[in-house]
């Protein structure tokens, strides 16, 4: 039975309060906007380079890179998964996968 | 020399359209002689929220485009006599508004007003930009909500960068801080962001907390400017923003749940204002 007390408590236990999340958030893309505005932001172009020197030594298909960029508040991480196809007699190009190549920058 | 002030938000329909009719309306009201220009082309509101809609006969447009003067185009409002109104046009588009035109019109208005309001259109562009281009000073319209705070974000940083102050390299805008549409129950349950948070994040200087509240839209259906129902919470924050913007000090209001209308809407469940 629920007591008339119980209805001045939580009244939504299940809606956990957002607003710190938001605060979060808005300051961890924010810091990395304002330094956009003065210098571009060198990780879409570290990006497109590095998948162009893998592909000095290896034909890669293009369609089988995976970036993952995640913007933190002290630390980036930026991982590209590049497939890189195996020798065609002794396994299917798919068991080749998951070769990778990290980069990390602040 | 009149002051160019720039009501500016980057994001849409967070009350900027609201505030330059509230904000002007009060600066007149205080004896200031005031003039605010609509600079929405195309979506021209602010006649609507100033009750003017139908005595516009002439535009912005046409002034720059030399077919009407600038005597012809402004409105005098009704109730305060010290304030005037320049509508945006509804049928041209944003391009029909030039550096040049905008520019020879805040320099005519200048010559005999004290404040030149512009109400910025939302967005980054073309309108947005002219509408801060000449800015002395820029209320930055915040709701406490994540996009807005970013979009506030990004337009100080346009107007750091775009505007002429920035450009001839002299002080910059100054600017403020008004959060909208402030629902202090919703921060007391951890639903919304707290003034202080949107403050830290923003950090500039704060000009005003504007609550949520049912007058606005009972204001914009009558065609009032909310500063005139002083029986409104809307109302009267606003009336103390320009207080604070005239350089009083006056407290912050409206920052807490009202207790009663909190534990009555609890009881029977009843919706926010
Ligand atoms: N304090 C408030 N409380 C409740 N409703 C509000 C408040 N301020 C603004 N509104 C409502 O929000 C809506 C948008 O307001 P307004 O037109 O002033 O925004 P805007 O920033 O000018 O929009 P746009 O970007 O389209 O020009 C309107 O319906 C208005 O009534
Ligand atoms: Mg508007």
């Amino acid at each position: 039975m629920m007591s008339w007390l119980d209805f001045f408590r939580a009244r939504k236990p299940e809606a956990p309060p957002s607003a710190n999340q938001a605060k979060e958030r808005l300051q961890i893309v924010l810091a990395h906007e304002r330094i956009g505005r003065t210098r571009e932001d060198f990780l879409p172009r570290l990006q497109q380079e590095l998948v162009a020197v893998v592909a000095r030594y290896v034909a890669i298909d293009p369609g089988k890179v995976a970036v993952n960029l995640d913007r933190g508040g002290d630390m980036s991480t930026l991982a590209i998964e590049i497939e890189l196809p195996g020798p065609k007699t002794e396994q299917p190009p798919r068991a080749a996968a998951g070769q990778q190549q990290q980069a990390t920058a602040g | 020399m009149a002051q160019v002030i720039v009501v500016t938000s980057g994001k849409g329909g967070v009350g900027k359209t609201t505030t330059s009719a509230a904000f002007a309306t009060g600066l007149a009201q205080r004896g200031k002689k005031t003039v605010v220009i609509d600079f929405d082309v195309g979506l021209r509101n602010l006649d609507l929220i100033m009750g003017v809609e139908r005595r516009v006969v002439f535009d912005i447009v046409n002034v720059i485009q030399g077919e009407a003067r600038l005597s012809q185009a402004l409105i005098r409002d009704k109730r305060v006599d010290t304030l005037s109104i320049l509508p945006a046009s509804q049928t041209r588009d944003k391009d029909a508004l030039t550096r040049e035109g905008v520019g020879q019109i805040i320099e005519e208005l200048s010559a005999d007003h004290d404040y030149i309001l512009c109400d910025s259109p939302a967005g980054i562009e073309k309108g947005a930009l002219l509408a801060l281009y000449f800015a002395d000073q820029a209320v930055i319209v915040t709701n406490p909500e994540v996009s807005s705070v970013r979009d506030s974000d990004r337009i100080l940083g346009v107007l750091q960068s775009k505007s002429k102050r920035a450009e001839e390299k002299r002080d910059k805008v100054k600017e403020h801080l008004l959060v909208t549409r402030y629902d202090p129950e919703r921060v007391t349950r951890g639903e919304m962001l707290k003034l202080e948070d949107v403050q830290e994040i923003l950090a500039i200087p704060l000009l005003g907390v504007v609550p949520e509240s049912e007058s606005v839209l009972r204001a914009s259906n009558t065609g009032t400017p909310v500063i005139l129902d002083q029986e409104s919470n809307a109302g009267q924050a606003y009336k103390d923003a320009v207080s604070r913007f005239l350089g009083e000090s006056v407290p912050h209001r409206f920052l807490e749940p009202e207790r009663k209308a909190g534990l009555f809407r609890r009881l029977f469940g009843g919706r926010a204002a």
